[in-house]
């Protein structure tokens, strides 16, 4: 990303009231910054919304945004809103065509920090092969916000005979994920203010869309995509139990997760199996495809360090178990509120 | 063959008698859970999980201290993490917070002082809950204060002490518990010397104990060999941290800071000497001394069975409302909130237990 970019507002350094009023700031602000940077054919006719054709049956995922650092190791705001929808797209089994952006803004926000997060938006919209095609800005009171909070919905085309859903999931699949479980929330806390320590660990932010062409390449008959976004890993297995009433026994040893990550949860009382993360899949197959399925993610750049986790049987419907690291069996259960540090 | 595995079958092996050990602290208790310990034990030998949850014992008046304080605008409240949802009377710190009051969650003391620091024109009150492992750092905190010429820090105090805990649960006439893990990362601050006279008074042995499986199975497989040879003494599993004498800096902040009181525990009731307070010479940290706060008795939720709990004297599942009205989202008693609690982890590791076998 061209982060040197000069800023192409140079008359207000910050965001005022009048950029979100609907008049000429707010139009500088559109065609300066956002036709500039996300402009397409779509956008560039400044209509109240997006006329299109898609053909076949559709998907639509919405989401909103209010990370807090805006930006963080790894990425920012931006990122993760395009993201973040895409994924959710594509874990309908869609391949992400069209995203909205709905940006809220808090007066006095900096102008040069908008500039790098749209510029960033641009860039994970590009790389995703997804276009920007409607939008909208509006501007809180400084203190009714807080810096900055987005929204967008993504659609997408689901291909002929793909068919996803936790309903799907089945006693024999076998539970894949694409690589090292917690690194976006671990990142995230790192630099919150009060919080900071030293650490390399990154945000694994990414869009998936290429990595599930790649699963869909070996066999069209995938049962269930997910993303183990906010709740984490332990969350969105629970999620699947419960709705298709079947049991899932994972293996602790078998999970990645970086020794880096690790040590930071043990220091701050956290399971990392609880943690957010903004680049990683979930994927249910039959059994028989497993292993091809697992080659094809490892051969892909988002799916170097993907593994088999676990396994759907019958036994303990909706009901999470894991073989720990030392061969005892418990259950992962589903959190209850946000984690929160123990005292020693 | 893995280390586990190898202690597991000393265990059954040497295993004649059945035994009730309490492990006092409740990280073990959460890596007992979070690890199924009891699969590895042999099923004459019984857990009993004791009252080492700060969260869980600190007394539902202080709670609704603390949340008086939290609740007043000159004050900005500063706690660690899972204090904030326990359970006051009325209300818990999250609705406070979630109310407009300024509550902090820090990850030590030390960042209550420094907030201290930058808000001249505040308040701030640190919640010092915890056993003598976090006790140090909070008494550092004060020291730290004073070197700084602080007067808006203040402790609202809630130390407890493990040793008269286990002297208060021995002296019970409905005791069963046979030996104790003591809490290693207490004894690695006090040493374990304190503990040799309770070995003797009650004939119990004791074994210091870390926090891993592997710590943990160590200490019950060294429990048992003491209960079956009949042998009372204090055994150092955890010696590769714990020395008989302790962290003496730590203790030097500790005496110069705090004076042992007599302490209300949360379900239990008052047990003598068993907290720290701040001494005279600190009262202006004191934030009891510093906004007068009166003692108020409250009626605990008369559901709730954490006393007993918190003893060992009944397990978290054979309370009527465990699951039912009280759950960790809605908890009526202290040990359904901290992970640490007997009664969070017996919710999330083991609640349904026998649905899955």
């Amino acid at each position: 990303m061209n982060i040197s970019c000069p800023v192409p507002i140079t008359n207000y350094d910050k965001i005022t009231l009048a950029h979100g009023g609907g008049g000429s700031l707010s139009n500088q602000l559109i065609e300066k910054m956002f036709l500039k940077e996300l402009g397409n054919t779509y956008l560039n006719e400044a209509h109240d919304g997006a006329i299109f054709n898609l053909p076949g049956k559709l998907a639509i995922s919405t989401d909103s945004f209010v990370v807090n650092p805006i930006f963080f190791p790894g990425g920012n705001i931006g990122d993760l809103a395009v993201h973040g929808t895409v994924n959710d797209v594509v874990c309908c089994g869609a391949i992400p065509k069209f995203l909205s952006l709905a940006l809220i803004l808090e007066e006095g926000f900096l102008m040069k920090e908008l500039w790098l997060i749209i510029q960033t938006i641009g860039k994970a919209a590009r790389e995703a092969g997804v276009q920007i095609i409607t939008g909208d800005t509006k501007v809180v009171d400084k203190g009714k916000g807080d810096k900055i909070f987005i929204n967008t919905t993504g659609i997408g085309t689901i291909p002929e005979g793909i068919n996803i859903s936790p309903a799907n999931c089945s006693p024999g699949d076998l539970i894949l994920i694409n690589g090292n479980i917690a690194d976006h929330g671990v990142a995230i806390m790192s630099s919150r203010e009060g919080l900071e320590f030293e650490t390399s660990i990154q945000s694994d932010t990414a869009a998936l869309n290429d990595l599930a062409g790649s699963i869909f390449s070996v066999t069209k008959e995938i049962h269930v995509l997910r993303d183990p976004t906010r709740g984490g890993l332990a969350s969105s297995l629970n999620e699947i139990a419960k709705s298709s009433g079947t049991g899932i026994e994972i293996s602790e040893k078998r999970i990645p997760i970086l020794e880096e990550v690790k040590g930071a949860c043990e220091i701050l009382g956290l399971d990392p199996l609880y943690i957010a993360n903004e680049g990683k899949m979930l994927v249910f197959v039959p059994e028989k495809y497993g292993d091809a399925v697992l080659e094809a993610m490892k051969a892909h750049p988002r799916g170097k360090e993907s593994a088999i986790i676990g396994q759907v049987d019958s036994q303990s419907p909706g009901i999470v178990r894991m073989k720990t690291g030392i061969g005892s069996t418990r259950i992962v259960d589903m959190i209850s509120g946000e984690q929160l540090p123990r005292i020693c | 063959m893995n280390l586990v595995k190898k202690i597991s079958e000393e265990i059954h092996k040497i295993s004649q008698h059945p035994w009730v050990i309490m492990e006092i602290c409740g990280g073990q208790t959460h890596s007992i859970m979070k690890y199924n310990i009891e699969e590895f034990l042999p099923e004459g030998i019984r857990l009993v999980h004791g009252p080492g949850c700060p969260v869980c014992v600190t007394p539902l008046e202080l709670i609704d201290k603390a949340i008086h304080l939290a609740s007043r605008d000159d004050v900005i409240f500063t706690s660690f993490g899972d204090m904030l949802r326990v359970p006051g009377s009325e209300s818990d710190l999250l609705r406070v917070k979630a109310e407009g009051g300024d509550v902090r969650m820090v990850y030590s003391p030390l960042d209550a002082v420094r907030i201290a620091e930058e808000n001249p024109e505040k308040k701030i009150v640190f919640f010092a809950v915890g056993f003598e492992t976090t006790a140090p750092a909070n008494a550092f905190s004060v020291l730290e204060a004073k070197r700084r010429n602080l007067k808006n820090y203040s402790l609202l105090s809630s130390h407890v002490l493990v040793p008269p805990a286990i002297r208060a649960i021995l002296s019970s006439p409905d005791s069963s518990i046979q030996a104790f893990l003591a809490a290693g990362h207490v004894c690695t601050v006090m040493g374990y010397e304190e503990y040799i006279p309770i070995t003797r008074e009650f004939n119990v042995p004791i074994v210091i104990t870390g926090f891993e499986p592997v710590d943990i199975l160590q200490g019950i497989l060294a429990s048992i060999k003491l209960l079956e040879k009949g042998k009372v003494q204090v055994d150092n599993q955890y010696s590769r941290v714990v020395t008989l004498k302790g962290n003496q800096a730590a203790q030097g902040a500790l005496k110069e800071v705090f004076k042992v009181i007599d302490r209300k525990w949360r379900g239990i009731g008052n047990i003598p000497q068993s907290g720290f307070a701040l001494t005279d010479n600190y009262s202006e940290f004191d934030a009891e001394k510093i906004f007068r706060l009166e003692s108020i008795e409250k009626m605990e939720s008369p559901l709730c069975i954490a006393g007993e709990v918190l003893q060992g004297m009944k397990e978290p599942p054979e309370c009527p409302a465990f699951g039912k009205e009280c759950s960790p989202e809605n908890p009526l008693g202290a040990p359904m909130v901290s992970s640490e609690g007997a009664c969070a982890a017996y919710f999330h590791y083991k609640k349904r237990v026998t649905k899955m076998n």
